[in-house]
């Protein structure tokens, strides 16, 4: 017989011994040659020319710690949500609602801020303290998230669909919140002990403001999931393959909205962010940045089609439309032209990576014909 | 080596309007077909068996120009020719009516039957009057009182594949090739169909007719030929062979079973199942109320033509289909709940039919793919551990002797053999106490399929109890203590390893194919 005895091939997996395996070094090194090494590093080669490029056309005025913290503090919101987007994205899905979503949690902390919760019934108004008030615009998001992925997997509506729907009334929810006005000093009041909702706009911490030590948490932190946890495994394979993740017995439905619930909590928390910023909420704040989110992601080289992609590249992604948006700016190219040139290095950046994956696939064929026609011809050879 | 009329065919190669000759045909992985001869008589039905994976779907996708051969000659009308497309094959006249049905459910009848052939006026408009009036005569030569305007997806089955026949009528064609144009049809429709051949047959059309019925072969068939295992095994007039002939020659020679040194000694009972159903859209069953049970160290086959519903069986105790009913009970409890991950955590595993839709995720390396459907076994608290799915893929690939440069390799890279063996190895990291196997060696090349064939007998062995399915005879009799044969979703028949014979499953499988059964369900519907 060929093979070698089964004997332990039902067991549970047991247990490592000491010795580490050195499969993986070597499995790194046989999958790295300068080509792919520099193919998947692509996004990130665009981003140091880029910034180069600027720091050329920018004598003093680029590579300077100020500008350098305001760019990456822009940075930090098309991040935060390219980091939700990209699991939603992984998985095969698309959330156009996160603009919106946004929006009204913006709104929803303004208004507990400036308004307090009435409660009629008991004939007072409950003033939360600021903590509680992001946990709630958080769990608004989250819940927005988890509407979108029960339409999606239990009713069956297309992704595209049921987030665009989310899309409008998430956003007409925050026109109706205050009947279109802008909840403005967002600063609390020290009698309602409300105060401190501006500190994580504008708070520093080691001189980096709060928004980008958020951005670094949780790029650690969603690094960490998609790679190193059994949930972000099975996002890939969900993207890749939905009928055999379904049949190796993933949960499918049960993660896709969880993915959505992701996306909801990463745009409640830029939501905040930004009305802490401008010590306002303004519903029609986020307007447009679903575009953003999902720009984001595609130019970090994840697929749209699910199952390839990173979170990194999602980081870098941001990084690179960040670096391109401010460095116009300080260059004082118009914003039309600004608006122009984004479109067509997105259209360009994905253009290369499909015409890539076309070359690699053609040359995978073409080896495997070979193969078969040299085996097939070797033993029929005596007929 | 098989080609015993050769002398024959020389002199009747002058009423060859097509013969292919010397075709192969290589996939990746495997040879569909080896230096075949094909010959096409003029104005005859021209009748091709073989086993499933035998080549004839693949010969006849070359002939219809869906495929291109890797060597080989067509010739028309004693030209050489070149038939790179579906378009070219209908300037021969070569028109085709697939097993798969092929039509848009979307849109109505005269539609389907004028796709991209419309009738238009010289503004580009469609005539839809005109149209309907060609496809209402058409249909009435078929007795078919179907309204052109019925939309296709509220046809039942047997009336869309009346539908294709029609639309391959309208094209005029000069050869039409009928793959298993029977087998959704009922008594009547089949009656109608063979008076519509014997028609285009005076006409002056010929027919290839593929077909798994081989007492219908011998009724409508003027020649035949017989393919096994990608080669031409014979081909003969009709009126001189008799069906046991061609049970010979489709199975062929080789012994057919090579004793695989396993001690055939079964453990208790594992799974028992008990009334499974799964009712069929728009009336009747997939499944239709099957028991049965399997033992420890038991490898159950399950044989059965093509739509018989052995792959839905597997499906349905898998957990597939939330709507099916019936009892699974292992180790005498019943399996509770109906997701797919409370019957894999139970013991039950598959191996599902298509390893490209539903077995493998193609965007994942090899170690992913296997650890996929295990990987709460190699948590580390929230994390996966990657030194302990390392060790576990490493020791599968060892034992089922996977070839792969290293566990990250892309599993898009691999063989078709490999590719199971991967799928093998998820399945046994979930550590299953039944393996559901469907299809196991489809699509892999002879090589591995004895490996795949070996890996199963040592995994009955230690204990698995083992369902497997396949369309193959030799491969069921070769690999099953009991074998169950399936016709129209019911168990047509049930044989021990010692009284199975190659006749005796054929003969079962085509229970219920006849007139008395299938005439009655279809007036029913009607």
């Amino acid at each position: 017989m060929g093979l070698p005895a089964l004997e332990v091939m039902i067991v549970q997996p047991t247990e490592a011994p000491s010795t580490l395996p050195t499969g993986r070094l070597r499995a790194v090194l046989e999958r790295v040659s300068i080509q792919s090494l520099l193919f998947q590093l692509r996004a990130f080669i665009a981003l140091i020319i880029l910034f180069l490029f600027f720091w050329y056309k920018l004598p003093g005025i680029w590579v300077k710690s100020d500008t350098l913290i305001i760019m990456t503090k822009h940075v930090a919101q098309n991040a935060l949500l390219g980091i939700g987007a990209t699991y939603v994205i992984l998985a095969a899905g698309i959330d156009l609602s996160v603009g919106s979503i946004v929006g009204l949690t913006g709104m929803v902390a303004g208004a507990l801020i400036s308004q307090g919760l009435k409660l009629p019934l008991f004939g007072v108004i409950v003033y939360f303290h600021v903590w509680v008030i992001i946990l709630i615009a958080l769990l608004v998001g989250v819940l927005i998230g988890l509407i979108n992925g029960i339409l999606i997997t239990r009713l069956n509506v297309a992704p595209f669909i049921a987030t665009l729907g989310m899309l409008y009334v998430a956003r007409g929810s925050a026109l109706l919140l205050s009947d279109g006005q802008i909840y403005a000093n967002l600063g609390g009041s020290p009698d309602l002990g409300n105060t401190g909702f501006p500190t994580l706009g504008a708070g520093t911490f080691l001189r980096l403001p709060y928004p980008i030590w958020l951005m670094i948490i949780f790029t650690i932190i969603g690094i960490f999931v998609a790679q190193k946890t059994p949930f972000g495994r099975q996002v890939y394979a969900i993207g890749g393959n939905r009928r055999a993740a379904e049949l190796s017995g993933i949960r499918v439905k049960r993660l896709l909205t969880l993915t959505y619930m992701i996306s909801g909590f990463f745009a409640a928390m830029v939501g905040l962010i930004i009305a802490s910023l401008l010590v306002a909420s303004h519903p029609d704040a986020g307007n447009t940045y679903e575009l953003n989110a999902i720009a984001v992601v595609v130019l970090g080289g994840t697929s749209l089609f699910g199952g390839r992609g990173t979170i990194g590249g999602s980081i870098i992604g941001a990084f690179v439309i960040g670096v391109l948006g401010d460095g116009m700016v300080l260059m004082d190219i118009s914003t039309f032209w600004q608006t122009v040139i984004k479109g067509i290095v997105i259209i360009a950046a994905v253009a290369i990576d499909q015409l890539q994956q076309q070359l690699q696939e053609r040359a995978a064929l073409a080896r495997s014909q070979a193969q078969a026609l040299q085996t097939s011809q070797s033993p029929t050879a005596g007929h | 080596m098989a080609v015993g009329q050769a002398v024959d065919d020389r002199v009747r190669l002058d009423d060859a309007i097509l013969s292919a000759s010397q075709i192969t045909k290589v996939y990746p992985g495997t040879v569909a077909l080896d230096h075949v001869n094909f010959n096409v008589y003029h104005g005859k039905v021209n009748v091709l068996v073989g086993e499933n994976g035998a080549g004839k779907s693949t010969l006849m996708k070359i002939l219809a120009g869906v495929e291109q051969a890797t060597a080989g000659q067509l010739i028309v009308d004693g030209q050489e020719v070149g038939i790179r497309s579906p378009h070219d094959a209908a300037r021969y006249g070569i028109g085709i009516i697939y097993q798969e049905l092929d039509l848009f459910p979307n849109l109505n009848v005269s539609e389907n039957i004028f796709m991209a052939r419309e009738m238009t006026t010289r503004w580009g408009t469609i005539k839809h009057r005109a149209q309907e009036a060609f496809t209402r005569n058409l249909l009435a030569r078929l007795e078919q009182p179907i309204d052109p305007r019925t939309h296709v997806s509220d046809l039942r089955v047997g009336q869309q594949q009346i539908v294709e026949i029609a639309k391959a009528l309208a094209e005029d064609v000069r050869i039409l090739i009928m793959d298993e144009p029977t087998s959704a049809l009922s008594a009547t429709e089949v009656s109608i169909l063979f008076r519509i051949i014997h028609e285009l047959k005076s006409a002056g059309v010929s027919i290839i007719y593929i077909s798994h019925r081989l007492e219908e072969v011998l009724e409508i068939g003027d020649y035949i030929t017989v393919l096994r295992d990608g080669h031409l095994a014979a081909e003969a007039p009709i009126e001189t062979v008799t069906l046991p002939w061609i049970v010979e020659k489709m199975v062929g020679h080789s012994p057919t079973r090579q004793l695989d040194g396993r001690e055939h000694q079964f453990g208790s009972e594992i799974l028992r199942v008990e009334g499974m159903t799964l009712p069929r859209h728009g009336g009747g069953f997939v499944v239709d109320h099957i028991t049965f049970s399997i033992r420890a160290g038991e490898i159950l086959g399950i044989y059965g033509l093509m739509g018989a519903g052995r792959t839905e069986l597997l499906e349905c105790l898998i957990g597939l289909h939330p709507e099916a009913t019936g009892k699974i009970l292992l180790d005498n409890r019943p399996v509770r709940g109906n997701s797919i991950a409370e019957r894999i955590r139970a013991g039950l595993m598959l191996i599902p039919e298509d390893r490209q839709r539903a077995g493998l995720v193609q965007t994942m390396s090899v170690a992913h793919n296997m650890t996929l459907a295990s990987l709460q076994n190699y948590l580390r608290w929230f994390f996966l551990s990657n030194r302990r799915e390392l060790q576990n893929v490493q020791r599968l690939i060892r034992d089922l002797a996977v070839k792969v440069s290293g566990p990250q390799q892309p599993v898009t890279s691999l063989s078709g053999g490999n590719q199971q063996k991967v799928v093998v190895g998820k399945a046994l990291l979930t550590a299953p106490r039944v393996l559901l196997m469907d299809e196991p060696t489809r699509g892999i090349d002879v090589a591995a399929k004895d490996e795949i064939f070996q890996i199963m007998s040592q995994l009955a062995q230690q204990g698995l109890a083992v369902l497997f399915v396949s369309t193959e005879l030799q491969e069921v009799l070769r690999m099953s203590d009991r074998i169950l044969v399936m016709s129209k979703g019911r168990i047509t028949g049930g044989f021990d390893r010692s009284e199975a014979t190659e006749e005796a499953l054929v003969e079962a499988s085509a229970v219920a194919h006849g007139p008395a059964s299938t005439g009655g369900d279809d007036r029913a519907t009607n």
